[in-house]
């Protein structure tokens, strides 16, 4: 049924997955960073991130990855250029996504972020300097875990979505699982089946993330008394 | 940076903006007519009521928008049935076909927007109603719709945002929206950084504008939720 | 030294940066080449994932002959000549016409093909390409390419449709989306009419031949900077036309002469 494309369909899976677990991992760095920065009480960083937020909201993934893609291999050659070297640092179309996407979901996880590290009551943190513990303590035994617990739900909702967004990396070259159905469906002209192969994959990678959460979610809150839905 | 290639084609990224908010009112119109009719069903406690309705929005929500315009534009033209039959007309223009997905999408996504938020109906004023002797379906359109469509406003407005942002992806299907002039000024003159931060900036300012509405539409409709001044 | 934390990580940026800069130079023994993937017989990917065509076939030919070990990077067509002044890679082989325009940006090698493009329509369709006969009808073409430049300029009246892979264009050809589409005329007969969706569709009008637009047959793109590797590409190419190569490969995939003296992509 699929004309031999269905291994070639797996394997654009495991590049989607990668691109997408790489991209959390940068978004996560980002996303902490930026909640830092608007938490902290300097104004230019608070400012920076504020803009940084706007920015990614307010412009599509396709324009930013295809600005990235075309515009950022020139701006990285003109600094390789300035460090003196030859002028040339590859930005595939794996690392040009994983930027891209990254970066975006950066700005929503520094939102996340935020709003979790604020939902932990300023009475812990209290005690825990009250017991002599250094601010870096506090933040890594006490804050943080916590963080952790409330982030869960928003952070499940945009791992959803950033999955979902690494289908357009396909537009910029990557063999992930829409380049590979596009291809397939180009050269067999059946685009409805390998379409319609590809979004049952994607169904499944969603599917499985969601019960991933609910089990972490249901795990992280075991100590509270939840009430009966 | 060459920016006079641009400005000599101003005008095309003009008419190109226009085709991305004309697409983007389309879809949200037909999107939210569909979707409050799907969201009352889907709030019910019947599983025959809630049930399609919820597997509906799962395939949609759980699936990239890229796939579902591929499968609804070159998917379907694939079947000579289709092509034959009294829809091609509609079907076989991409304007029909990036409309559709699009209004499948956010009709998905606005259903669980509205739905959660008739669920959040404060119990006190549908017993009110009951108690005054309207009947239910006088309750569900004169006091549980408006109140529901207040609450709904803040995610809605982020709806309306990424859907806006959804629209770049008719570019893949030959639609000369905003993000398909930069495409073509860039394979024209060469020049991706000034052709994408253009249609950035362009969207940035009408990403501003929509947010800007939604903060007016909040003040004006949810006045009664804002911290007392 | 102790350095801070800021100026280390500073440190390991540029020495990555300087660390991941290949010394291509002048060397060429390590070559990049851009290619399509996507346009048959020239460049295709096959179920198992790899390239395949006559323009890989070529590619591969020139790096042995030249002694180069090449990787093949695939790039969509419209952003061929952009990737290549960024430095993705320091060839194209993917049918690039050599035209007066493109030779703006970038110097060509001698040709190694040449074909000449033609519309394709429904068998029997009696479009005209006046004006008059062209109002309201829907003309394909890939972005970026050759007919898509003659296309926008010379079929006035029409509607220009841009697609970025000339599959697509196949794909809503034979939807009856579009009227026609402007193409090469070897890639349509290979990858479209001797295929069963192009059943009841066929060559229409006339061959084209203006080189100000099809210029005289498909090159090797490389950066104006890099003509040292020009010449090579030159000298390669005569190599492999020399010693029988180019024939066993054209053979492969046609059967009559592709080298020709019409024009190409």
């Amino acid at each position: 049924m699929l004309h031999g494309y269905g291994a070639s369909l797996l394997e654009g899976l495991a590049v989607t997955l990668g691109v997408a677990l790489a991209s959390l991992a940068v978004a996560c760095a980002l996303g902490l960073a930026g909640a830092a920065a608007k938490l902290s009480r300097r104004p230019l960083l608070a400012g920076a991130a504020g803009v940084y937020t706007t920015l990614i909201r307010g412009v599509p993934d396709l324009v930013l990855m295809l600005l990235v893609f075309y515009g950022g291999q020139v701006f990285v050659n003109h600094l390789a250029q300035g460090f003196g070297s030859d002028g040339y640092v590859d930005i595939d179309p794996f690392i040009a996504g994983v930027l891209t996407i990254g970066f975006i979901f950066g700005a929503y996880l520094t939102e996340t972020f935020r709003g979790a590290f604020l939902a932990v009551s300023a009475g812990q943190r209290e005690a825990g300097l009250a017991f002599g513990m250094s601010r870096w303590q506090v933040l890594r035994r006490i804050t943080a875990p916590q963080m952790l617990r409330h982030a869960l739900p928003s952070l499940s909702n945009n791992w959803l979505v950033l999955v979902k967004s690494t289908a357009i990396v396909s537009l910029i070259g990557l063999n992930d699982m829409m380049q590979k159905a596009q291809q397939a469906a180009g050269t067999t002209r059946e685009p409805f089946v390998f379409y319609a192969a590809a979004a049952l994959l994607y169904l499944l990678i969603t599917s499985v993330s969601e019960l991933g959460f609910g089990w972490l979610d249901r795990r992280s809150a075991r100590h509270l008394v939840r009430p009966r839905s | 940076m060459n920016f006079d290639a641009i400005a000599q084609n101003l005008p095309l990224y003009a008419a190109g903006a226009l085709t991305t908010l004309k697409l983007l009112v389309i879809a949200l119109a037909a999107g939210l007519v569909a979707a409050v009719p799907l969201a009352v069903l889907r709030s019910r406690p019947q599983r025959l009521a809630h049930g399609p309705v919820w597997l509906f929005t799962y395939a949609v929500r759980g699936t990239p928008l890229l796939v579902q315009l591929f499968l609804i534009y070159y998917g379907l033209a694939q079947f000579a049935v289709v092509r034959e039959s009294v829809f091609w007309p509609w079907l076989s223009s991409p304007w029909f076909c990036a409309c559709l997905a699009f209004a499948i999408n956010t009709c998905a996504y606005t259903t669980e927007i509205v739905a959660g938020a008739i669920r959040n109906t404060p119990h006190g004023e549908i017993e009110a109603a009951r108690a005054l002797g309207l009947s239910a379906a006088q309750v569900m359109r004169r006091i549980v719709l408006p109140s529901a469509a207040r609450r709904a406003i803040p995610s809605y407005g982020n709806e309306v945002i990424l859907m806006l942002h959804g629209t770049s992806l008719a570019s893949v299907v030959t639609l000369l929206d905003l993000t398909g002039v930069a495409r073509d000024v860039n394979s024209r003159f060469y020049i991706p950084f000034e052709a994408f931060i253009t249609a950035g900036a362009l969207y940035l300012a009408i990403t501003l504008a929509l947010v800007g509405l939604f903060h007016a539409a909040e003040r004006r409709w949810l006045a009664h939720l804002a911290p007392r001044r | 030294m102790k350095l801070s934390s800021a100026r280390r990580l500073l440190l390991a940026l540029a020495l990555t940066t300087a660390a991941a800069a290949p010394a291509l130079a002048a060397d060429w023994s390590k070559l990049r080449i851009g290619v399509e993937g996507a346009y048959p017989p020239f460049s295709e990917v096959g179920p198992d994932g790899k390239l395949k065509g006559f323009d890989i076939d070529i590619a591969y030919a020139l790096c042995t002959q030249m002694k180069a070990q090449c990787t093949l990077v695939q790039q969509d067509f419209d952003g061929m000549i952009p990737a290549l002044q960024a430095r993705k890679f320091d060839a194209i082989i993917a049918s690039m016409s050599i035209t007066p325009e493109r030779q703006q940006s970038v110097n060509f090698s001698d040709k190694y093909y040449s074909t000449p493009a033609r519309l394709v329509a429904k068998s029997g369709s009696k479009l005209q390409t006046t004006p008059e006969g062209l109002k309201g009808r829907k003309i394909g073409v890939q972005r970026s390419t050759i007919h898509d430049r003659y296309a926008t300029d010379m079929f006035k009246g029409a509607e220009i449709v841009r697609y970025t892979k000339q599959d697509e264009v196949f794909l809503d050809l034979a939807a009856g989306r579009i009227d026609a589409t402007l193409v090469d005329s070897v890639a349509a007969d290979v990858g479209f009419l001797k295929t069963p969706a192009g059943k009841g569709f066929g060559f229409v009008g006339p061959t084209y031949t203006d080189v100000k637009y099809f210029g005289i047959g498909a090159g090797v793109a490389i950066r104006k900077s890099d003509t040292d590797l020009q010449a090579k590409f030159n000298e390669a190419l005569k190599a492999i036309r020399a010693n029988g190569t180019y024939k066993k490969i054209e053979a492969k995939y046609f059967d009559f002469d592709v080298y020709g003296d019409a024009l190409s992509k």
